[in-house]
């Protein structure tokens, strides 16, 4: 009982002052009418191909253990309800950030033997997006765990730092100027509750690494990669940044 | 080009208003077409122009640059485009003409600014041909 009003103080020590002045809002209401309604039906939202993948997918046989997912989890939206709302997770056991994908491709290669995937793998994303979908509606509320507030510190400095040859942080806009307009596009508050998005300028599916790797060329920066420790521990502080926001993957973005 | 990068270097140190840079005084109608070229990182990507109103969805982060002639000298407008952070060291603005402090920079752009002195020069001629009378 002590131990947890203990854990209860360390996270609203940790949540208050990530949660900064502006209330937190996704970037679904920063989006033209266009795009709303793409995401709001499910027929028409182009991330519903990723859905139908992971679909697929579940109940496939995958790697030498010649096991499904479904095999061990059974139907994806009873086992996998929520469980994307809690990610990423630092996991001190293994001292590593652990995020949906980086979950799901250490499932794959350590329990089911398939061989080493890249970050972004259509499998990957599409099994992704699959187990996001099982959230969706849900508060992102990732979990937090012993060790996980250095991790998003970590992230934090990431988050002010100014880089590149424009020499701007994401701080700069995604919290000094969010609602304003960078020509025609308004800016967001850069929230990841929506990921794996389906992303119009891209014309394709991707990852939150995707798009951090997007913004850091934007400002003519060297990008960490994808899948690194220092995209998970922005990924991480991200999600604390914007916890209580719901869910919404696939999201679609412009 | 080396003169102007001595020239660049003694304007960081001793924070005198910067001379121009490129020899001869700049061409408004090449800085108009640096400023519309989304490509190079166009001021109207965070700045609005009324002039330029035919260019669809100005920015709004930075102040509007309508009658930038009648608000600031030559020498104010080249400070302001070559590293703002000269005027205020948290400016959001990128440095169009330094390489100072910058961190993480990509390989492709490392050691090089963003605009050329010719471009700087260009378009502090340009704005410097905003004025009120020919804003309408």
């Amino acid at each position: 009982m002590i131990a947890r009003f203990l854990l209860m103080l360390l996270v609203m020590g940790l949540a208050a002052p990530l949660l900064a002045d502006e209330p937190v809002r996704s970037g679904y209401e920063f989006m033209e009418p266009d795009t709303r309604r793409l995401q709001d039906d499910d027929f028409l939202n182009p991330g519903f191909f990723l859905v139908e993948d992971g679909q697929r997918l579940w109940s496939a046989k995958i790697g030498a253990s010649g096991q499904s997912c479904a095999d061990c989890h059974g139907e994806v939206e009873a086992s996998m309800a929520g469980v994307a709302a809690g990610y990423p997770v630092f996991d001190p056991a293994a001292g590593e950030v652990f995020n949906l994908q980086t979950r799901i491709h250490s499932e794959m290669v350590e329990r089911m033997h398939a061989p080493p995937m890249a970050y972004d793998a259509d499998e990957i994303l599409a099994l992704t997006a699959l187990i996001a979908l099982q959230s969706r509606g849900l508060e992102m509320r990732p979990t937090l765990t012993a060790g996980a507030e250095a991790i998003i510190e970590q992230g934090r400095e990431i988050y002010e730092t100014r880089r590149g040859q424009l020499n701007l942080s994401c701080a700069q806009c995604h919290v000094d100027h969010a609602g304003q307009r960078l020509r025609g596009d308004m800016i967001s508050q850069g929230q990841i509750n929506a990921f794996p998005i389906y992303r119009l300028i891209w014309d394709a599916p991707g990852s939150t690494h995707r798009m951090f790797e997007w913004c850091m060329q934007a400002v003519r920066a060297e990008p960490f990669k994808r899948g690194s420790e220092e995209f998970l521990a922005l990924e991480l502080f991200l999600a604390q940044r914007g916890a209580g926001l719901k869910m919404e993957a696939p999201g679609v973005r412009r | 080009m080396q003169r102007i990068i001595f020239l660049y270097f003694l304007v960081n140190l001793s924070l005198v208003p910067p001379l121009a840079l490129a020899g001869s005084s700049g061409d408004p109608l090449k800085g108009e077409a640096v400023l519309r070229d989304m490509g190079r990182a166009s001021c109207l990507i965070c700045h609005k122009i009324s002039n330029l109103l035919d260019e669809k969805d100005q920015g709004e982060i930075g102040p509007a640059l309508d009658n930038a002639g009648d608000q600031f000298t030559a020498s104010e407008l080249r400070a302001r485009i070559m590293d703002a952070r000269q005027i205020n060291p948290d400016s959001i603005m990128p440095p169009y003409f330094s390489t100072k402090g910058l961190h993480n920079v990509a390989r492709a752009y490392q050691g090089q600014t963003i605009y050329s002195a010719e471009d700087v020069e260009n378009v502090v001629a340009y704005l410097l041909s905003l004025k009120e009378e020919t804003s309408q």
